[in-house]
């Protein structure tokens, strides 16, 4: 009976060798056309490609997948030495699977002993397809169930098999194109390792120079990226704890509405802010005018630059600040303020030495949050920047730009890297090591103290023109699709949507005229893929981090919880160089896209798996284990259901994300499939504001659709309770970076 | 600052249509230590909040050392509290949190360190000033919280429930040295608990409440012996309540007649005809069947070591009873005979209506 996933997983490596295209297709394979075409030639699978095609280093790959389950090749001998076997058997055939993709390059083998073994050639080989992918999955479960038989993870097959598997997965989509950009960094133009030629890059005046403290020139752009960030950083946190304490320590009357604020940046696509700004502040923008028409003041374009760029990221930004206060300000016990009352302390006494101390980690953390979304964001660095360039805009424009310099882009990514992992490692310091606001359970009976006066004053003062900015600007996006030309012409017109979202009957049926169907269509097809991808892989990570003892469980949670730290450009840039050449070549397609939504948004299905887990007693797994379950059938009877809040609102939060994700996908889209977003911006960059707002406005409508639809779907109090704080916490602890 | 009395004149607290405390009134004298005991959410933690002042008053006057400090904040009366939680300043070493009282609001005071240092020592914490509070004991941070409200020279001091994170052992102790340093120091101390046993190890007198009313106010003894009502008289220590019938043979003396026993108690002014009554489990003694007053038969027994606890099966009902004699126990259904000693009966006046 044990041997029935043995055989299954075995079952499936051999259709990979025997059935399968070996190799990537020119088409999907979901597309039938391969099956037409027949079995030889580029569809053929890896015996075909061996043997009639002269490929003879494919051979040891079914040698060893046949080796799995045939060796020992007599019955018998210990169970311990039959798992051996099929540990090593496994392991290698996974080794050489992936070692002879990589071994063979463009111009042949890059390993000069492979080609005294299986003979010269003088081409490469396709990048891997559906029958190499089978195999690899096939060798890694075998792995897993050699490493269950050995005891390993408790002989839990289904526990060895997953962490294998999300290991691996990490090991490709998140480490890998790190490995890859790091790799191109050092690399001469040539292709050869050189230091010099990254200190070349990295070392240079419009990286690092100084000249706008001289009153000279500009700066370069890793100090523009720093200052920018530690001014929204401190500009966001400051908003937030205004917003925060107004909310729960004041008797202002609309804190629902406040609240309502917050989830604003995680529907919203990271331009909107920025396209709100210039139509109220740009140069035709309604200030402007006003002030033109009113004192005759010359428009200018002062919204472009720092000033701007600044602005948009703190509107965008703060909500995420006051999020993160809110939790840290509601968790401030009011035992503790109580008692500095009792030992004489007035209000304003007990706020700055004992409030104010307590929320101190808090506050660190919202700053180092805010400082990786501003480093992070390229939505509103490329359309408020002008002149003024940041890292994650300069990566962009290396690439894609008249330069296509690889290796810079690389190098800058390498340093927004840099900054943002040192950010996120200090933001989990600050969280780790003291926290103040544990709930504690009946203790803490007390009322929250009101605010001081004067504290509640300049929270006031600050936050209330901020908020209703924020519902200006807002409204100025929206309103912005329906005239003629922002500016110029005010009349009312639907024409932007009709050009963006026309439909038409036409000879045929309904006809998609409208010019961002494509794009739309693309969008949400692809998204509804990755949502679901994305949220199984968090739970699932987040039960084995959570639930399951094994070595190593600490790196593991850190690779899970790595690509959250990286800035969306350096995962653009580094998917483009680690999957655009064979053994692994996906840029273009579809598959990209999903899988680069997948594991930039995994973090927060982690995130609120675990927060969810964490309340949910252990006991009842040990009590399931008592009864005669394994791990998946725990999982699957026991935690799943209890989980489902965590799982809808993993499923929300990766849709929605991955339908506003802006600067990894812009690398990564393609003629056939392009993004929403990048459309939108394509539409910015050209001045045609009226169709990228038309298109925004209804992206923002589709997503609160969305949200509401499926709070409706799975019974409000439920989501509304614990789903709705927990992508919230997500946002909260990671620092999420909606750019 | 010398200890005050605290007086309660017709206090009230609402919560919107919730009444947390019914009209109250009652004088704690200075330099005694006062327990509120009673079920939880009978409003005792109440009272204390609105003596320390975090909580204000829906009406009625609230007096300390005979001064109305009604309408003062919690930072300008002269009373410190103990909390449950002891809300011990997790930021702040153990010095930091014991001078904190001194540190800050209007009387900043010049040798603050010194006097931390000295409050610290008379809770028995001399050294532990650089520690952080995560880094103690729950006894070690009970004393801290002490120290912290010592170190102000309250005129009353409030403890809510302090022992409460305590293990078994530990509270005896605690409790001792609490009762210890009251005395020493002559505090006025206003000390919350529901648990009757702690009530009566520590306190001068004791306030019961019920339902957001004093149930009865006295000293231990009283409360114990003389019950106002059938809800004291259960909450004070087990009572079985069985009925029974009274009459008088004196102005004081009245008979009380259960089953087959005929007992001289205090009648307390109660007509003659049936009546509750409230027995101790150690004034039932258990014997022999023959010339007992009461027939018996062991429904149920527990041998807890230094006594065995029986359940009796009776005519008037189960009684619950305590037995020293753990060297000679009643088997389960044994037939036993009944005494009941009149120390331990006390006739109960009907519940007032309210």
């Amino acid at each position: 009976m044990r041997d029935r996933p043995l055989v299954a997983w075995f079952a499936v490596g051999c259709a990979g060798i025997a059935i399968l295209p070996w190799y990537a297709l020119a088409d999907s394979i979901f597309s039938s056309g391969w099956l037409v075409r027949g079995f030889t030639g580029e569809n053929a699978p890896l015996w075909w490609q061996a043997w009639a095609h002269g490929r003879a280093w494919l051979w040891p790959v079914a040698a060893l997948l046949v080796a799995c389950i045939a060796w020992p090749p007599r019955a018998g001998g210990s169970r311990r030495r039959q798992a051996n076997a099929l540990i090593v058997f496994a392991a290698a055939g996974f080794v050489f699977t992936l070692g002879q993709g990589f071994a063979i390059g463009p111009r042949g083998w890059s390993v000069d002993a492979a080609a005294a073994w299986f003979g010269p050639i003088t081409t490469g080989q396709p990048g891997m397809g559906t029958g190499a992918a089978m195999a690899l999955a096939s060798f890694a479960m075998l792995f897993s169930l050699g490493l269950a038989r050995r005891g390993a993870f408790k002989g839990d097959g289904f526990v060895a098999g997953s962490v294998v598997s999300v290991t691996l997965a990490v090991a490709l989509f998140t480490f890998f194109p790190v490995v890859r950009i790091l790799a191109s960094a050092f690399e001469d133009t040539a292709g050869a390792w050189s230091a010099g030629a990254f200190a070349q890059r990295a070392f240079t005046g419009k990286i690092w120079g100084l000249g706008c403290l001289g009153g000279g020139t500009r700066c370069g752009v890793a100090w523009n990226t720093l200052a920018l960030a530690l001014a929204c950083a401190t500009a966001c946190t400051a908003l937030g704890l205004a917003f925060a304490l107004i909310v729960t320590r004041s008797a202002f009357r609309y804190k629902r509405a406040l609240r309502v604020l917050s989830v604003l940046p995680i529907i919203t696509p990271p331009f909107v802010i920025g396209l709100g700004l210039i139509l109220l502040f740009g140069r035709s923008g309604l200030v402007n005018q006003f002030l033109e028409l009113a004192f005759g003041v010359v428009p200018t374009r002062w919204i472009y630059g720092f000033q701007g760029v600044l602005l948009a990221q703190v509107f965008a930004f703060t909500p995420i600040a006051f999020l993160v206060l809110i939790g840290v300000v509601e968790g401030v016990s009011p035992t503790m303020e109580e008692a500095a009352q009792t030992l004489r302390a007035d209000r304003w006494a007990t706020f700055t030495t004992v409030s104010l101390p307590l929320m101190r980690p808090g506050l660190a953390n919202a700053f180092l949050i805010s400082f990786i979304e501003s480093i992070a964001d390229f939505g509103n660095p490329i359309v408020l920047g002008g002149n003024f360039g940041v890292l994650s805009t300069e990566v962009f424009f290396s690439v894609v730009g008249a330069q296509l310099d690889q290796g810079r882009a690389a190098t800058l990514g390498l340093i927004l890297l840099g900054f943002a992992l040192a950010a996120f490692f200090l933001q989990r310091r600050a969280l780790g090591r003291r926290v103040y606001t544990a709930l504690s359970g009946k203790g803490d009976a007390g009322l929250p103290t009101p605010l001081p006066d004067a504290a509640r004053r300049a929270c006031y003062a600050v936050a209330l023109p901020w908020a209703a900015l924020t519902i200006v600007i807002y409204a100025m996006a929206l309103a912005g699709g329906f005239v003629e030309t922002w500016g110029r012409d005010y009349t009312p017109t639907l024409r932007h949507y009709v050009k963006a979202f026309g439909v038409e009957w036409g000879a045929h049926g309904l006809l998609w005229t409208g010019a961002a169907w494509n794009s739309f269509w693309t969008t949400v097809r692809l998204s509804a893929i990755a949502a679901p991808l994305t949220a199984a892989l968090g739970i699932l990570a987040a039960w084995l981090i959570t639930r399951q003892r094994f070595v190593g469980r600490s790196a593991f949670e850190f690779g899970t919880m790595l690509s959250f730290a990286i800035p969306g450009t350096v995962i653009g840039v580094s998917y483009i160089l680690a999957f655009n050449v064979p053994p692994l070549e996906i840029t273009g397609t579809a598959i990209i896209l999903v899988v680069c939504n997948v594991f930039r948004n995994m973090p927060v299905g982690v995130r609120a798996g675990m927060a969810s887990m964490s309340q949910i007693d252990a006991s009842l797994d040990e009590a399931s284990g008592t009864l005669g379950a394994r791990g998946w059938t725990t999982l699957r009877t026991i935690l799943l259901p209890l989980l489902r809040p965590a799982i809808v609102a993993a499923l929300v939060y990766s849709f929605v994300r991955a339908m506003t994700t802006l600067s990894a996908v812009i690398f990564l889209v393609s003629a056939e499939y392009e993004w929403a977003t990048t459309y939108i911006i394509n539409r910015v960059v050209n001045g045609d504001y009226g169709v990228a707002i038309a298109y925004s406005s209804v992206l923002i409508v589709l997503m609160v659709v969305v949200i509401a639809l499926i709070g409706w779907l799975v019974g409000e109090r439920r989501l509304g309770r614990r789903g709705a704080a927990a992508p919230g916490r997500g946002v909260g602890q990671l620092g999420g970076s909606a750019a | 600052m010398a200890a005050a009395t605290i007086e309660f004149d017709g206090v009230v607290k609402r919560y919107g249509d919730v009444v947390a405390v019914r009209e109250t009134a009652f004088r704690v004298e200075a330099g005694t230590l006062t327990t509120l005991l009673g079920p939880s959410g009978c409003g005792k933690t109440t009272i204390l909040r609105l003596i320390a002042g975090l909580e204000l008053p829906s009406a009625g006057r609230i007096r300390i050392g005979g001064e109305d400090v009604t309408e003062r904040s919690a930072a300008e009366r002269d009373v410190s509290m103990v909390f449950q939680s002891y809300a011990l300043f997790p930021h702040m070493t153990v010095l930091e949190n014991v001078r904190y009282g001194l540190t800050v609001g209007r009387r900043r005071t010049p040798d603050a360190d010194a006097r931390a240092r000295e409050a610290m020592g008379t809770v028995g914490l001399t050294g532990y000033d650089e520690r952080l509070p995560s880094e103690l004991s729950g006894g070690q941070q009970q004393r801290v919280a002490v120290a912290r409200a010592l170190v102000l020279e309250p005129a009353v001091l409030l403890f809510d429930e302090p022992l409460s994170n305590l293990d078994a052992r530990l509270r005896r102790q605690m409790r001792e040295e609490i009762r210890e340093l009251q005395q020493r120091l002559a505090l006025t101390v206003v000390y919350v608990t529901h648990d009757q046993a702690e009530a009566m190890a520590v306190s001068d007198r004791i306030i019961v409440m019920n339902r957001a009313v004093v149930a009865q106010e006295g000293t231990p003894r009283e409360l114990y012996e003389r019950p106002r009502d059938a809800f004291v008289a259960g909450f004070m220590g087990d009572a079985n309540r069985v009925r029974g019938t009274l009459a008088r043979r004196d102005e004081e003396i009245g008979e009380v007649r259960i089953g087959g026993a005929t007992l001289a108690v205090p009648h307390r002014g109660l007509p003659d005809g049936e009546v509750d009554l409230a027995i101790r489990p150690e004034a039932i003694a258990i014997g022999a069947k023959d010339g007992a007053p009461i027939a018996g038969q062991v429904k149920k027994a527990a041998y807890l070591g230094g006594i065995v606890e029986y359940t009796i099966a009776t005519g008037v009902g189960d009684l619950f009873a305590v037995s020293l004699d753990v060297a000679r126990p009643h088997a389960v259904g044994a037939a036993v005979g009944v005494r009941i000693a009149p120390q331990g009966v006390v006739v109960v006046p009907p519940d007032a209506p309210r």
